[in-house]
C-alpha cells in the first residue's frame, strides 16, 4: 500500500492528508515526529536527502514536495478523482498551477514564517523576537492574505470558481498554521472565513477538524524541543532559514 | 500575438524567454525594466496586481508564475512541443513537479538573495553587507547545489534522465543569476559544470548568450537603479527584502 510520510503540524503533510482522505485514497500513515527530529535520522535521510515532509513512497517509486504529490495522486486516480480538483481546461490548470507556484514564497512563506517566530525563535534562539521582525512577518503575512482574496479568490467561490481544487487545499492549511500560536490569519476578513466554511465543508467538516488537532495543541512544544537529541541541528537551520 | 511581460535581468523571465524562443513559440517581447521600477507603473499594475514578471498575455488571458506559463505553453503548443520536456508519464511527469516545487525556496531563493546582497544591499540599506548574512546566504546556496547534484541529477545528463526538461532550462537561469555580481555557483562543480554545457547546446548556445547578456552586463545596475527617478519610492520595498 502507498506509505505517506506525515507529520499533521506540518502545512504540506496537511494538504496532502486531507486530499487523500477526502478522495478515499488508500494510503499508510507513516508519522515522522518533526519537534523530535526524526527528519534528520540516517533513516529518513534513505527515503528523503532533504530531510522533509511529506514524502510519498507508491512501490518503488518515493516522492517529495506536496504539490508534486497532490498531482501524482490526481493523476493516478484520475479514474475517480473528478476533473475540478485539477482541470485539464487550458486555462484552468493554468490558474491552479499558479496559484500553487505563487504560494510558495508568498501565502505558504508567510504563514510559516510567523509561526516559527512565535513557536520556535524563543526556545531556538534563547531570547524574544525582536518587535520589528515580528512586524515585518506580520505585515508580510498580511499583504499575502490580501493577494490571496484580491487576485486569486477575487468574487469567487473558490479559487478555480464554482468547484473546489488543490489550490484551495493548499491555501487553506497554511493560513490554519498561525492559529496554532494565537495569531488569526481569518480575523477581519470575512470572504475569507466564507471561503474555509466553504472548504471545510467540500472535504468534510469532522476530516478538517481531526487535520488539525495537533497543530492545536501544541503547548507541550518548547520543552519537548529543547529536549530533543537535534537540538543544535533546529538552531542551524532556523538562523539560516531567517539570514 | 500572444505577449510576454520581461526583464531578461529576472531569473523567470530567462526560463520562459529560452523555451518560447527555443521551441519557436511565437510572442511579442513586452519590456518591463525592473531596475527602473517599471513594474510600480499603473500600466504594469493593469497586467498584473503582483507587480511582478514574467507576464503572459495570450489573448484576454493574462497568466503570471514562470512555471504555470511554461507549463501553459507546453500544453497549448503539445502539438509541436516533444513529450521529453514535460513528460506525460505519471512517474516522469511528477519528477518534473517535484524539481519546479522545490526549486522556489530553495534554489531559487538562495541564489536570488546572493545576487541580490551583492547588487543592492549597500545602496539600499546604506551599510556594508554583514558578515554573517553574506556567509548564510552563500552557505544555503551551496546546500541548493549540492541538493541539486545529490537528489536531482545524481550522475544523469539532465533531471529528467536521457533528455532535457523544463527542469533543467528553470534550474540553470537560477544558478546564472549570482553571476550579474561577480559569483560563480559552478566553481569546483565539474558536473554541474558539465551538465550546464549539455542544456546551453540542447537550447542553442546563441540564444543562451542572448538571454544572459543583460545580467552579465549588469555591473552598472545599482547606480541605475540610484539615478532611477523611483529610487527614492523603491528603496523602502527593496529594504524589507534584506529585513
Amino acid at each position: 500500500m502507498m506509505e505517506l510520510y506525515l507529520d499533521l503540524i506540518s502545512s504540506p503533510c496537511r494538504a496532502v492528508f486531507l486530499f487523500a482522505k477526502a478522495l478515499g485514497i488508500p494510503f499508510e500513515f507513516k508519522y515522522v515526529d518533526l519537534i523530535a527530529g526524526q527528519q534528520y535520522s540516517s533513516e529518513f535521510g534513505k527515503l528523503n536527502i532533504v530531510a522533509k515532509i511529506p514524502v510519498m513512497k507508491d512501490g518503488g517509486f518515493t516522492l517529495s514536495e506536496s504539490a508534486a504529490i497532490l498531482k501524482y495522486l490526481v493523476q493516478k486516480y484520475s479514474g475517480s478523482v473528478a476533473d475540478h480538483w485539477f482541470p485539464a481546461g487550458l486555462q484552468q490548470r493554468a490558474r491552479a498551477n499558479e496559484y500553487l507556484s505563487w504560494q510558495h514564497a508568498n501565502l505558504r512563506a508567510h504563514c510559516q514564517k510567523v509561526f516559527l517566530l512565535r513557536v520556535r525563535f524563543p526556545v531556538i534562539m534563547g531570547f524574544e523576537v525582536p518587535e520589528e521582525t515580528m512586524d515585518a512577518a506580520l505585515e508580510n503575512m498580511k499583504q499575502s492574505l490580501n493577494l490571496l482574496e484580491e487576485k486569486f479568490l477575487q468574487n469567487k467561490q473558490l479559487i478555480l470558481g464554482d468547484k473546489i481544487s488543490v489550490a484551495d487545499v493548499v491555501a487553506v492549511v497554511e493560513i490554519m498554521q498561525p492559529p496554532g500560536t494565537g495569531v488569526d490569519g481569518f480575523e477581519g476578513r470575512p470572504k475569507l472565513i466564507a471561503w474555509r466554511g466553504r472548504v471545510k465543508e467540500e472535504l468534510g467538516e469532522e476530516l478538517f477538524d481531526d487535520a488539525h488537532k495537533a497543530l492545536m495543541q501544541l503547548s507541550g512544544l518548547p520543552q519537548k524541543l529543547k529536549s530533543s537529541s537535534e537540538f543544535e541541528k533546529f538552531k542551524l537551520r532556523f538562523q539560516r532559514f531567517f539570514n | 500575438m500572444m505577449e510576454l511581460y520581461l526583464d531578461l535581468m529576472s531569473p523567470p523571465c530567462r526560463s520562459v524567454f529560452l523555451f518560447a524562443r527555443a521551441l519557436r513559440i511565437p510572442f511579442e517581447f513586452k519590456v518591463v525594466d525592473l531596475a527602473t521600477g517599471q513594474q510600480y507603473s499603473k500600466e504594469f499594475g493593469d497586467i498584473s496586481i503582483v507587480r511582478k514578471v514574467p507576464v503572459m498575455k495570450d489573448g484576454s488571458f493574462i497568466l503570471t508564475e514562470s512555471t504555470a506559463i511554461l507549463e501553459y505553453l507546453v500544453q497549448k503548443y503539445s502539438g509541436s512541443v516533444a513529450d521529453h520536456w514535460f513528460p506525460a508519464d505519471l512517474q516522469q511527469r511528477a519528477r518534473v513537479n517535484e524539481y519546479l516545487s522545490w526549486q522556489h525556496m530553495n534554489l531559487r531563493a538562495h541564489c536570488s538573495k546572493v545576487f541580490l546582497l551583492r547588487a543592492l544591499y549597500q545602496i539600499v540599506m546604506d551599510s556594508e553587507i554583514p558578515k554573517e548574512t553574506m556567509d548564510f546566504a552563500v552557505e544555503n546556496v551551496k546546500q541548493s547545489l549540492n541538493l541539486l547534484e545529490e537528489k536531482f541529477l545524481q550522475g544523469k545528463p539532465f533531471i529528467l534522465g536521457d533528455k532535457i526538461s523544463v527542469a533543467d532550462v528553470v534550474a540553470i537561469v537560477e544558478i546564472m543569476q549570482p553571476f550579474g555580481t561577480g559569483f560563480d555557483g559552478f566553481e569546483g562543480r565539474p558536473k554541474l559544470i558539465v551538465w550546464r554545457d549539455r542544456v546551453k547546446k540542447e537550447l542553442g548556445e546563441k540564444l543562451f548568450e542572448e538571454a544572459h547578456e543583460a545580467l552579465m552586463k549588469s555591473s552598472n545596475m545599482p547606480q541605475k537603479l540610484k539615478n532611477s527617478g523611483n529610487f527614492a519610492q523603491l528603496k523602502p520595498i527593496l529594504q524589507k527584502f534584506f529585513r
